[in-house]
């Protein structure tokens, strides 16, 4: 565990060739969401290997059940960056995934997720899931970081398993908050538009 | 019976991993004023930053740091590549190749279906290459075309068979100039060390011996020998690895002298939607400056007084010519610096870009003229 989660880390920052911005914002241990755009199943390893360590060591990605469970190398992955696994097939009314999520990060963790449920097949961001809403309902204090992932898709594509290792960049913008009394469908498109802005910084 | 002696391929590689690189005593000569000269550079351009109310513009200073450190970077690669052997100095080119050719794709937008193409580019010609350059010029005939030929026909094949064929010919020529330029050009640098040298008049060398003993080495087997003048005198020779570093040096201050004199004297641009910076008094000034540093570093080098200058030409013409062409796909793909997308700063490939064209040229000036070919 001490050894393989730096080592993994090294690995998905060599592959991707990521390079980390903090866009008008800091790097910081405080409970934060950060939100991205979703296009390659490395995004939330890559994300995840990029943050300083110390933030590293109490982020925890949020992903699919089904894809992280499929095979033993999959579930290790999962289990070595201590990911968040969230069942997608099955949803049940008492335990939802936004309660899931509060429930596991408790007051200690941030959380990486991708609001716009799948991997994104076109160069447009998705719509956004209305998670997001309801996890900041439930909890208003968190800081809503957005992110923007720009050339991981060319790294591994959707259906390719063999990577080429482009140089990436991940760009983290100034946090938003769900202000008082903000309906859903508005939030939702800030959110998205924070993201979206990104992209030209 | 005696037991026969099959040379397996195997055996033929590790022979190879036992050669080291000479370094004489002008070779050392030539890296410590080098070394010398980037600490003064560097100690200046640290005095010039810790002074901002100082003349010089902030600008130029911050640019002059950062190429100093580069340069540092490029003595200090090479130098390890010495002080080990030759393959590692063949593996930190292929490490620079590997970067280049990164940011040079990246830079590139290709499209899903190049993907698998891409992949074999990567990890299979890249590798390949440098493998075929580090075992040996043995393998000069196929290193030298297994990208231009074989890689060349794999990438339209391999594109075709992914099924898209939008702007088919543009993708094929991207990822062909992109292997082409960090890849194979790059390559001919670190080949230049496993040449077998001569000097003009054709005297043979051999590579790992001490100038006395190179001379006995010449004078011993008269059958090989025969014909061929007795003793190289010490001034007429230059180890393989004094022969790199004034290669590289030489494209180095050829870029710096183009810029001085475009800075200096610069009036007629040379094409200004590619590189405002370029003018033809640079060109002209830089060439003339570069036949001039050749000239006086040729002790390092078997080329002699004489054909030093018109080698040096030929080096400082295809280095212009390569920052040209990276230039022209900068400008076309709308960045500044191939480093820019990542890092803010010029990347790799900014500062590789006239090596790559120049070291075919040098490397087959010196080939054909100044090494026992075969």
């Amino acid at each position: 565990m001490k050894l393989t989660v730096p080592l993994l880390a090294i690995t998905a920052k060599l592959l991707s060739g990521a390079m980390l911005r903090w866009h008008e914002c800091q790097p910081d241990t405080c409970q934060r969401v950060y939100f991205a755009n979703h296009t390659s199943h490395l995004d939330a390893l890559v994300l995840w290997s990029s943050l300083p360590g110390e933030i590293r060591d109490l982020t925890r990605p949020v992903a699919a059940k089904d894809y992280w469970t499929k095979t033993a190398i999959r579930r290790y992955i999962a289990k070595q960056f201590n990911a968040l696994l969230i069942d997608r097939e099955e949803i049940k009314v008492h335990q939802s995934p936004v309660d899931l999520m509060i429930r596991e990060m408790s007051y200690t963790h941030s959380l990486i997720v991708f609001p716009e449920g799948g991997r994104n097949p076109g160069e447009e961001m998705q719509e956004f899931k209305s998670g997001l809403y309801y996890l900041s309902k439930k909890r208003p204090d968190l800081e809503l970081m957005p992110v923007y992932i720009d050339n991981l898709n060319r790294v591994l594509p959707r259906g390719e398993f063999l990577p080429v290792p482009l140089l990436s960049c991940i760009t983290i913008g100034p946090p938003i908050w769900l202000e008082p009394k903000e309906p859903k469908a508005d939030f939702l498109k800030r959110a998205r538009d924070a993201v979206r802005r990104l992209k030209d910084v | 019976m005696p037991p026969v002696y099959w040379p397996s391929p195997q055996m033929l590689l590790f022979a190879q991993f036992e050669r080291n690189i000479r370094l004489d005593a002008r070779t050392n000569i030539l890296l410590f004023s080098v070394m010398a000269i980037l600490l003064v550079a560097y100690l200046v351009g640290r005095a010039l930053r810790r002074q901002p109310e100082s003349t010089a513009n902030p600008a130029v200073v911050r640019t002059f740091n950062l190429r100093v450190r580069a340069w540092a970077m490029m003595c200090a690669i090479l130098i390890a590549g010495f002080l080990l052997d030759y393959v590692a100095t063949v593996v930190l080119f292929a490490l620079v190749s590997f970067w280049a050719l990164r940011e040079f794709i990246t830079m590139t937008p290709t499209r899903r279906g190049d993907h698998r193409t891409l992949f074999w580019t990567f990890f299979l010609f890249t590798p390949l290459q440098y493998f075929l350059v580090g075992v040996g010029h043995e393998f000069y005939g196929f290193y030298t075309i297994m990208i231009p030929v074989y890689a060349s026909l794999f990438i339209p094949a391999r594109i075709a068979i992914s099924g898209d064929p939008k702007r088919f010919l543009e993708r094929v020529a991207k990822i062909q100039a992109g292997l082409l330029i960090c890849v194979y050009a790059l390559s001919h640098a670190p080949a230049v060390l496993d040449l077998e040298l001569t000097t003009a008049d054709g005297k043979r060398r051999v590579i790992g011996m001490p100038d006395a003993a190179n001379s006995q080495a010449h004078q011993a087997p008269p059958a090989v020998q025969a014909g061929q003048p007795a003793v190289p005198s010490p001034q007429d020779l230059g180890s393989n690895a004094g022969l790199l570093f004034f290669f590289v040096l030489l494209v180095q201050l050829n870029d710096v002298f183009q810029y001085m004199w475009s800075q200096l004297l610069g009036r007629h641009v040379i094409a200004p939607q590619i590189n405002a910076s370029r003018t033809w008094e640079g060109f002209i000034g830089g060439v003339l400056s570069t036949v001039l540093v050749g000239i006086l570093l040729s002790w390092a080098t078997p080329f002699g007084v004489v054909w030093a200058g018109p080698i040096a030409a030929a080096v400082a013409v295809a280095g212009f010519a390569g920052s040209m062409t990276m230039s022209g796909i900068k400008r076309d793909r709308g960045v500044k610096d191939y480093g820019t997308l990542v890092s803010g700063h010029a990347g790799v490939l900014d500062r590789i870009d006239s090596i790559c064209f120049a070291a075919p040229v040098f490397f087959h000036i010196t080939r054909f003229f100044f090494s026992n070919i075969g």
